[in-house]
């Protein structure tokens, strides 16, 4: 069975972890970098006072935001830009083709943007006859490969240097084998070079927004989009509605949070500020919701939308680094994802909530300070209520709390337990079709007696 | 003082001598806690898998059961924080408050109440601490690594200041252990995964007792330590010291 068809986050992870060496690479991988994360952040006294900071910026632009698009709208069109506004994903696929056929063009290079992934820009351009070329060299091996991101930052970090090899061994005609990372970098850079020179509009997501100036800005380490901004005649910015910053001088806030918490680096290599188009040029900025509004009216889901998509809460997630972005079958995996995504489709993604032991970890790394695992707590409540758990989980739920409001049931089923642990054979009371504790772990030793039992024997406690 | 033991559920069915540990060691310490027997569970198992309205008629229980007590000590800090983080969809009542508020981890009133710092006695042994997410970034017990390098916390305090006790120092000082209550079932292979992870840091490391302040990592950690046969003690820290507290 294809991960695709495996309607879970449980039954796609154990998919993933069927392979026990790839998973402890995968793991270790994603652990390092949550550990030059930490170097970064321990270096920076001032970090918790950036991330409260961050925090505000965001939760005011939010509750604001009406009025800081239309005065980022005003400002841009002021510049020269040409804004256009997106309701959805199928909206902003034909505006984008709408303007790339105005160009009279056909092909396109896109650097790194999780907002054309969510609407799956590729492949309604491709099927419009334009060629799209990813520029990111991660997100060119995927698309080679024609796989979606397996992380936010790290598209193609699912991927070993073998993997990659054999994937531009078969569409880049390198060398069978090849696994050195400096020539299959250099066999990709030419590869991109003849692409960039071609392209003759580039596409770019956004990272912030700045209101009060109507620029947008561009973080890569690659420089892959300013190389192809630079070069093709028109650029479309594809801008996420959350992303806005009132002020030019909130955005060193953010530079200072995205790359320490997403790979420890100081800054991105580029933080490049697009304001206006040079003469006999265009730019467009494509503003899109696709759920954005509904989330933003959901009070206890709406500080999400402050993700600027680092990725730290994947780097640290136990659960993402055992079971792949993958698993989560959603454009942005790991906890963030885990509760982006049932507002877009409660159903599909009922299970994504459940894929967290709650630990904590990202809520504590994330630089906005998103609550993210107690909106995964939160998340459980409202599919309950939705009636979208499985039935069996809603019944025996129904039915412990039951015995758990009465003494003599809890007093008596406790009993019972113990004596099955204690007599039914070991086979049974282990059978993994039954039991999924037991597939990996033994069962608690019953006792013969319960500590209430012990207690009412002792003279001086009755 | 009057203060009442909470005995978590699976605790009072499976785990009986961590009980019986806890109610020693507060003697000991000059504390005779009641254990009043009506008492069931915190609802958490429910509230975790999104009941958290089917929990209710069991919060309400926990509030009648305690509400008398000055504090609510329980051997176990997730369910700790069960009852002072999410008893918030009941009406607020004094009692609720109350009760909310004086629920406490059996370490935490041990030093913040008692104000006891050190614990008498030895453990000439290597110790490996198990800390649990609920108390360590739920309840505050301990540093946390997203914020510092620091590895600090009142139990890893208590357990060194134990005569001959060596406590091992892990790669990863605190990830999760991937127990997360219904969890374990319902994501059953990471969760065998994450916990077989935790325990090699803790082998390689060469761990003899492995110990923590919350029992439900542990039964998960010790249900995978016995199916392969690793070599580690499992045990709930409160069998430590009141074995050690002669």
């Amino acid at each position: 069975m294809s991960p695709a068809n495996t309607p879970t986050h449980a039954g796609r992870s154990e998919l993933f972890l069927l392979d026990a060496e790839r998973t402890t690479w995968h793991d270790e991988t994603l652990w390092f970098v949550r550990q030059k994360r930490d170097k970064a952040v321990y270096a920076t006294p001032e970090f918790q006072a950036l991330r409260q900071l961050a925090s505000d910026i965001k939760d005011h632009t939010l509750s604001r935001l009406a009025e800081y698009l239309e005065q980022f709208e005003a400002a841009a069109l002021a510049n020269g830009v040409r804004v256009h506004w997106a309701a959805d994903a199928a909206e902003h696929n034909r505006l984008v083709l709408d303007i790339v056929r105005a160009a009279g063009a056909s092909r396109v290079v896109k650097s790194k943007s999780m907002l054309t992934e969510e609407c799956h820009l590729n492949p309604h351009l491709l099927a419009n006859g334009v060629e799209v070329i990813d520029s990111d060299l991660g997100e060119r091996i995927i698309q080679l490969r024609d796989e979606a991101p397996s992380h936010v930052v790290l598209p193609a970090i699912h991927l070993k240097k073998e993997d990659v090899g054999e994937t531009f061994w078969q569409h880049l005609g390198t060398e069978k084998g090849l696994t050195d990372p400096q020539q299959l970098t250099e066999a990709a850079r030419q590869h991109l070079r003849e692409k960039f020179l071609a392209a003759e509009v580039a596409i770019s997501g956004v990272n912030f927004a700045i209101a009060e100036t109507g620029s947008v800005v561009v973080c890569t380490n690659e420089g892959n989009a300013d190389l192809a901004i630079g070069l093709a005649r028109v650029h479309i910015a594809c801008l996420g509605m959350e992303k806005l910053l009132p002020r030019l001088s909130d955005l060193a806030v953010f530079t200072r949070l995205l790359t320490r918490s997403a790979t420890g680096q100081p800054i991105t290599t580029f933080t490049s500020h697009f304001t206006k188009p040079l003469p006999g040029r265009e730019m467009h900025v494509v503003i899109v919701d696709n759920g954005r509004s509904k989330q933003l009216g959901r009070p206890d889901f709406r500080a999400s939308l402050k993700c600027i998509r680092c990725g730290a809460c994947m780097n640290t997630c136990p659960v993402y680094r055992r079971s792949g972005g993958h698993s989560y079958d959603f454009t942005i995996p790991g906890p963030i994802g885990a509760i982006l995504s049932p507002n877009i489709d409660m159903r599909k993604h009922a299970s994504l909530p459940f894929a967290s032991t709650l630990c904590g970890s990202c809520t504590d790394v994330c630089p906005v300070k998103i609550d993210i695992h107690a909106q995964l707590y939160k998340w459980r409540q409202v599919l309950a209520a939705e009636g979208m758990l499985p039935a069996s989980k809603q019944w025996s739920m129904k039915l412990l709390s039951r015995v758990l409001a009465r003494p003599a049931l809890f007093k008596a089923g406790g009993a019972v337990a113990r004596l099955g642990l204690r007599f039914v054979p070991h086979g049974l009371t282990h059978a993994p079709g039954y039991n999924p504790w037991a597939i990996a772990r033994e069962l608690p030793a019953a006792p013969k007696q319960s500590f209430r039992a012990w207690y009412a024997q002792q003279p001086d406690h009755v | 003082m009057k203060v009442a033991l909470f005995v978590p559920c699976y605790v009072d069915q499976f785990y009986p001598q961590v009980a019986i540990a806890a109610l020693q060691l507060l003697q000991k310490l000059g504390v005779r806690a009641a254990f009043p027997k009506q008492q069931t569970c915190c609802g958490q198992p429910m509230a975790n898998s999104g009941c958290e309205q089917e929990a209710r008629p069991v919060y309400h229980h926990f509030v009648d059961t305690f509400q008398d007590y000055d504090y609510v000590v329980g051997p176990a800090g997730s369910c700790v924080y069960h009852v002072r983080k999410h008893f918030d969809i009941i009406d607020q009542t004094p009692a609720v408050q109350h009760v909310r508020q004086a629920t406490l981890e059996l370490f935490d009133f041990i030093t913040q109440v008692l104000g006891v710092t050190e614990l008498p006695g030895a453990y000439p042994h290597k110790v490996g601490l198990h800390l649990s997410c609920h108390s360590q970034r739920g309840l505050h017990q301990a540093n946390e690594s997203e914020l510092t390098p620091v590895r600090d916390g009142q139990l890893r305090r208590l357990l060194v200041k134990l005569g001959g006790l060596e406590l091992t120092e892990l790669d990863r000082n605190d990830e999760c252990c991937g127990f997360g209550g219904t969890f374990c079932v319902s994501e059953a292979a990471i969760s065998a995964r994450m916990g077989q992870d935790r325990l090699a840091d803790h082998l390689r490391h060469g761990t003899q007792v492995l110990t923590g302040g919350d029992m439900s990592c542990l039964m998960h950690l010790e249900g995978l330590v016995r199916r392969r046969q690793l070599p580690l003690r499992v045990r709930h820290a409160a069998e430590i010291f009141n074995e050690a507290f002669a």
